[in-house]
This record gives C-alpha cells, structure tokens and sequence, in this order.
C-alpha cells in the first residue's frame, strides 16, 4: 500500500446515541478512524461495542449525531447516491423469487445497466465466487456458504471500490469459513479494492487484515488499532506461525482491556 | 397413494357420520306434520311405512339427503342449461357478478394497501374506516346500493358486482397492507445501499414479497364474493340466479329447492376457492417457491 494515500473514510469525533424507550444508548462515541484506499481494515470487539453501527454509518443506513465523517471526500448521503460502495449484510439476504443470476442482477438493474453489460458482470463475479453452474438456482437450492458467496458476488457485481462486509461469515461453520476467508483474499488482491470487515472472531481479523480495530462497548469506542505485519501473501498455516500469534495475543489483550463486564 | 388414504378415510368417515345425523333429523323433524297429515287421513302406518313418508313429503321442513341429492342432480345434469330451472343457469348468473365484484374488490383492495402503504395520511386516516366498513351488515347495505344505482339508470349484473366488491376488497386491502410491509429490514436496507428509487423498491421487492400475502386474501375475496353476489340477488327481486332461487323457494315453501340451491353455491364457493389456490401455487412455483 506504500505511495498510496488516497483517504477513502474519513471519520473524526464521530458519535452516535440511539434514542430508545428505556433512554439514549450510546452506540459510538468519539471515533477518529482514516482508511486508505486498497487497505483491509477489519473491526472487531463484543456485541454492542458499535462495530456494525460505525459500518451503517458510512453506507448511510444510520446518521450520526455528533462528530463528521467522509466517504471519498462526500457525505455518506452523496457516497451512496453515487453509489461508492457494495454491502455485504449477516445474511445473505437474497431475494427468494429470484435465481442466483437474477439476484446478481437486481443492483445492475437498479443501475440501469443494459442486459449485455448486466450478464457480463454476473458471469465474470460468478466466477469469481467459484459458483459458475448455479446461475439458474433459486437461492433455497445452495448451502449456506454458497448464498454468502451468491450475495458477495452481488456486491462485487456492484463494483463499487469500497466493499462493506458485515460479519458475512458469521453464521457458517469453520471449514467453510476459512475456505471462502481464502478466496476473499484472493479477490482483495485481484480487485484491489477498499474492504472494511466486522467480525468478532480473532483469528479471521487477524488472517484477513492490514488493520485491524479493537472496540469496545458502553460505550461503543475505538480502544487500540494494530497494524499487521504480515505479508500479503497468506497461506492459512500462516496462522500456526509466531508472528500471527502476537498479533492475535495483542487484539486479544485489546479485547480484554476494553472488556466492560468487570466494571 | 398413503396420504391419499389418511386423507379420505377420515372425510368419508365424518361425511357418512354428518349424513345419518341427517336423516335422523329429518325424520325428528318432518314427523309432526306427518302425524298430522296421517291422523287426518285416519291412517296408522306402521313404522318403517311412517319413516318413508317422512322422507319422501313434498315440501318437508327438513328435507333428506337423498331427496336434495336427486333434485340437485336432475337441475344440474337433466336440464337444458338455458331454462330458469336449471342450476347451471343459476349458478352462472351468480358466477358472472361474483366474478366482475371479486375483480373490482381486487384491484380496489390493491390501490388501497397501495395507498395505505405508500402515503402516511392515508394510513392513518383510511385504516379505520375500512374496518368500519365491515362492520355494517350487508344485507342493509344492498337493497340501498340497488335501488341508489337504479334511480340513476345503473341496474343489472353492476350493482350486484358492487355489493360483491364492497365486501371482497376487504381481505385483499388488509392482505396486502400486510404483504407489502412484509420485506425483512436486511432486504429494505439492501435497497438503500443501491440508492434505489421507491418505485424500484416497490417493483422489485414489496411487490414480489406480497404475492402470497395476495393469493391467500383472494381465496378469502372469492367466497366473500359470491355471498355478496347472493346477497344482493335477494332484494332486487331477481328472478335469477342462486339467490333468486333461495328466495323464489322461501316464498313457496320448495324447501328441497332452497336446499339443492345451497349445495349449488357451496359447490360453486368450493370451485372458486380452490380455483384461486391452485392459481396461488402455480405463480409461487413460477416465482421459485419450494415445493411443500
């Protein structure tokens, strides 16, 4: 990423208090946080520390309420207008009428693409998820893993230079976790885009991240951001090696220190 | 093959059941006046010749199955379908108000839930004259209907498909309310992220996510329909269909008619609705749904 500067998020100060019945919830309070362009910057921390509001706030599907934050220089109202950037959700929150294709193709539609642009994108991200052959599939048809690829195909689809990713991996189990944390990898590397990734899970931060930043909840605030020092070409063994390991035990730490149960 | 079994065993079973209640009934019912008719004629039947007669009177209170059963048959498969003494008749005349009513309450039903969903005024100001709506009794509404439409030159099969409107938009307006609201948070706010615009979301996700709502409320529409239809038969002193037929055998007393008219419309309602859910299931397999 050396000589490459261009900020892509830009938040400073950045809060954001919910109003509930039961009073105000401070979901985030006082973020400073850059993001460059082509980085991987995961965000991890316990449920409630706002890992996955900060990520709402930049698609603009949450406003803050104190504090600023830039997409490309632009409100995130203006980013998403110009539609800056693909989101990944929990789940894969494809539509059920539709096949996989035809998932792929609802944001190209949206866009106005015409059909032969529309169907050249669908291949090349299909094959891209390694789900070439299920394009006449009604998502119900595919594992769970599949639909997350289906659904991450849809955001590349997209091809917006930032990718929001929301624990996408969350709900699959291990081995096909680490398979498609591999391939994002690789996708990363081949598209050179900008990746911004919630997770709560130490070891896919660690594998996955140039950057990777510690929160903490109540309320929801930035405690420690760790630069990796990993090369960027990783092996999944890569995570048996000493080096990984102090990155871990040093998010860990993060983790713990932030941790507010024993308060 | 098992299913199938599982399945009729247990409806013949009631059916045969539902049947000899029935006779019993009718017997309980129609003695008296055969009592009656016997002591008058300075009869004593025994009592095998006594039940018989008690199912075979002419214009019984009760009438027995067999007898229904033989007069349906022989008005629905023994007359010509063009004379006023065949159920086909009839029940075509119903069918064709039904009908129009159940599209005009449709398509009422959807513009409203539309409405509903899209402009907050109206979901806060129509909603509860809706429901009002229901709340009047139809058969008090009708005659007015008719007889408002007349004296303004509207009359025949329209007024009749109104009273069926008024009552069928109902399941449809609140199906639909619910089914366009249904879309998951996830699937709304993956709209937003497209930047796409409210008619995009409309077509593209409220719309295909509120076709079972929508199938479901038209199986309730189309019987409610072909009550409306009915209803509407009976003040108008419409000298067809079911509900003429209901009215036509309450003035004399042709109470089998009344009864095989019934079966009719039960015949007629049972068609309709699974008409309509067989349509359901064919655009929701088209639509990619499961197969059950």
């Amino acid at each position: 990423m050396i000589g490459n500067t261009q900020t892509v998020v830009q938040a400073n100060g950045l809060g954001l208090t919910f109003r509930t019945n039961d009073g105000p919830v401070v979901a985030l309070t006082d973020v400073d946080l850059t993001i460059k362009k082509g980085e991987f910057v995961s965000f991890i921390g316990p449920s409630g520390c706002g890992k996955t509001t900060f990520l709402r706030v930049i698609a603009d599907l949450e406003q803050p309420t104190s504090g600023t934050i830039s997409i490309n220089g632009m409100t995130p109202e203006q980013a998403r207008h110009a539609r800056a950037y693909g989101y990944v959700f929990q789940a894969a929150a494809l539509y059920p009428w539709r096949t996989i294709d035809r998932n792929i193709a609802l944001p190209l539609e949206i866009i106005g693409l015409s059909k032969a642009e529309q169907q050249e994108r669908i291949k090349r991200t299909m094959e891209l998820v390694e789900l070439s052959g299920f394009e006449h599939k009604y998502p119900w048809q595919l594992s769970g893993g599949m639909q997350q690829r289906a659904s991450i195909a849809r955001a590349l689809a997209f091809d917006a230079d930032l990718l929001l990713m929301d624990e996408p991996f969350g709900a699959l189990d291990e081995i096909v976790r680490d398979h498609l944390n591999q391939q994002l990898l690789k996708l990363w590397a081949r598209t050179q885009k900008t990746i911004c990734f919630v997770t709560h899970s130490i070891p896919e931060a660690v594998y996955l991240s140039t950057r990777i930043v510690v929160m903490s909840p109540r309320p929801g605030r930035v405690t420690d951001v760790i630069e990796s020092t990993l090369p960027h070409e990783r092996p999944l063994d890569i995570r048996e090696t000493p080096e990984f390991l102090e990155i871990a035990a040093r998010v860990r730490d993060g983790l713990r220190a932030g941790h507010s149960y024993d308060d | 093959m098992t299913s199938l079994r599982s399945k009729i065993i247990p409806v013949i079973t009631l059916l045969a059941g539902l049947v000899v209640l029935w006779y019993a009934f009718a017997i309980y019912m129609n003695a008296p006046f055969q009592r009656d008719l016997d002591r008058r004629a300075g009869q004593t039947p025994g009592v095998v010749e006594f039940v018989g007669k008690t199912l075979s009177q002419p214009k019984p209170t009760v009438p027995a199955p067999h007898q229904v059963a033989s007069n349906f048959f022989e008005n629905t498969f023994l007359r010509n379908v063009t004379s006023n003494r065949s159920l086909v008749y009839h029940a075509w005349v119903t069918l064709s108000s039904t009908l129009l009513g159940f599209a005009f309450g449709t398509v009422l039903g959807i513009v409203i839930a539309v409405g509903i969903v899209h402009v907050t005024t109206l979901d806060r100001s129509l909603m509860p004259w809706i429901i009002t709506s229901q709340t009047i009794p139809i058969l008090a509404v009708a005659p007015m209907i008719i007889v408002v439409l007349a004296a303004v030159g509207i009359t025949g099969i329209v007024p009749k498909a109104l009273i069926s409107t008024y009552l069928s938009f109902f399941p449809v307006a609140v199906g639909m309310v619910k089914g366009l609201r249904s879309p998951e948070k996830m699937h709304l706010d993956l709209m937003r992220t497209y930047n796409s615009s409210k008619t995009q979301t409309f077509w593209k996700l409220r719309v295909p996510a509120s076709v079972p709502y929508l199938f479901t409320s038209m199986q309730v529409a189309v019987a409610a329909s072909l009550v409306g239809a009915i209803v509407g038969e009976l003040p108008t002193g419409a000298t067809a269909g079911i509900g003429a037929k209901l009215l036509l055998g309450s003035y004399y007393s042709q109470t089998i008619d009344m009864w095989s008219a019934l079966v009719a419309g039960s015949v007629v309602a049972a068609l309709l609705v699974t008409i309509v859910g067989l349509v359901g299931q064919a655009v929701q397999r088209s639509m990619g749904g499961r197969p059950a």
